[in-house]
């Protein structure tokens, strides 16, 4: 976990990173409130907040007496979000040190054409 | 929620010496809450108080609606674990943890049995045979063996490696996920517990100086850094709690950075560096350490 934000937020990305890598698939079951403290060893309350907040947002569900469980059309719809964020979190400080570097635009776009993204 | 303890206008003194000065908390049920503070701050006698283990000068105090002090009713729902806890000097932990269950009503054996696996406590042996670390694992395993509604931990590791303290964490996790009770953990290994923590008291020369949840704690304060004039635009009008400069860098701890603020100081060319519970509350009883010296 990182100091910089609330470990609830990190609890729920993570899960969310496991929902688009696709080791947590649709359907399929979410691991328990007490498995995710155990895990990485934070409070109880803290991975329940987290998890709520999945719930709120739609990607996990409640099974009553079962568990909680990935919502389907939940992969698609973290994708759509994260798109969003990208340019904020990603483009712009890509793009700040490259200015500071003297990398060019052109030379920008030749790497990532060597990388080979669509 | 419910209150497990309630602390209001809390003072003691011994004699001249102010330990607890005016102190009014609030701590909720079933939470894990860190009881933080320099030496001599507070915390072991705020613990003795809220136990009924010393007489308040002024105050009240309540545990679970009721008086500690000579309180049956209370007390045997209460279990205090002390930093150097006397046992009697012919006991082997053996003995410690048959008599335990006489004092706590809601003893697990099977678990105590369990934690003296994993600390792997010589039962046989005379306590003063013992070393510091596996005395202070005799105090962690009453402590959570006991699983008494309201459990505090002072100080309840010395000597303790860092694989049997990861133990305890983990155990005490575990346990309190299984069984929810109100925790008091009073330590100085803040980056340790600092995950396991709900709610954070920092207590500075008897007074309460921090009463917050542990997510708003985290994240309450930054440190920006980058070139000098850079890092001066961005904190201008902040409140600044500490600053470092090297050459023409500087690093500046601010409270809490926004989401806009913080994609401000990234477009900036700024370097945002999160500040760990453990340096805030060097910087907090630091602070208030010049504060004091200045007013004298």
């Amino acid at each position: 976990m990182d100091d910089s934000r609330p470990i609830f937020l990190q609890i729920a990305e993570q899960i969310e990173n496991d929902i688009l890598s696709g080791a947590l698939q649709e359907e399929s079951q979410a691991p328990s409130t007490n498995e995710i403290a155990a895990f990485y060893r934070i409070n109880p309350a803290t991975a329940a907040k987290g998890v709520g907040l999945l719930v709120e947002g739609g990607i996990l569900y409640k099974k009553r007496g079962i568990g909680m469980f990935v919502a389907e059309g939940s992969r698609l719809a973290i994708a759509r979000e994260r798109r969003e964020q990208f340019h904020a979190e990603y483009l712009r400080p890509l793009l700040v040190e490259a200015t500071k570097l003297g990398i060019t635009r052109d030379q920008i776009a030749e790497m990532i054409g060597k990388e080979g993204i669509a | 929620m419910t209150a497990a303890i309630e602390v209001t206008g809390l003072t003691k003194r011994f004699g001249k010496m102010l330990a607890v000065d005016d102190v009014s908390i609030r701590v909720e049920e079933n939470q894990i809450t860190g009881l933080l503070g320099r030496n001599g701050a507070g915390k072991t006698t705020l613990m003795q108080l809220i136990t009924g283990q010393q007489f308040a000068t002024s105050g009240l105090i309540s545990v679970f609606g009721e008086s500690p002090v000579e309180n049956a009713r209370v007390l045997r729902d209460v279990c205090f674990i002390k930093e150097s806890q006397k046992y009697p000097e012919d006991f082997a932990p053996k003995h410690v943890f048959a008599t335990a269950p006489l004092f706590f009503p809601r003893w697990d054996a099977e678990l105590a049995e369990q934690l003296i696996d994993d600390f792997r406590l010589p039962l046989h042996r005379r306590i003063k045979k013992l070393s510091r670390g596996q005395l202070s694992s005799i105090g962690v395993i009453v402590g959570l063996a006991s699983r008494a509604p309201l459990t505090l931990f002072d100080e309840p590791y010395l000597g303790l490696d860092a694989v049997a303290r990861q133990v305890f964490y983990d155990r005490l996790l575990r346990d309190y996920a299984e069984h929810p009770r109100t925790v008091i953990l009073s330590t100085h290994l803040i980056d340790e517990v600092s995950d396991l923590l709900e709610h954070v008291l920092l207590i500075d020369d008897g007074r309460i100086v921090m009463d917050e949840t542990a997510e708003n704690v985290r994240g309450s304060a930054s440190a920006v850094a980058g070139p000098r004039s850079s890092v001066d635009a961005f904190v201008a009008g902040r409140r600044v709690l500490h600053r470092d400069d090297i050459g023409g860098l500087s690093s500046v701890t601010i409270p809490g950075l926004g989401y806009d603020d913080r994609l401000a100081a990234t477009a900036a060319g700024l370097e945002i560096v999160p500040v760990s519970l453990q340096q805030l509350v060097i910087r907090t009883t630091s602070i208030r350490a010049e504060e004091l010296e200045t007013s004298a």
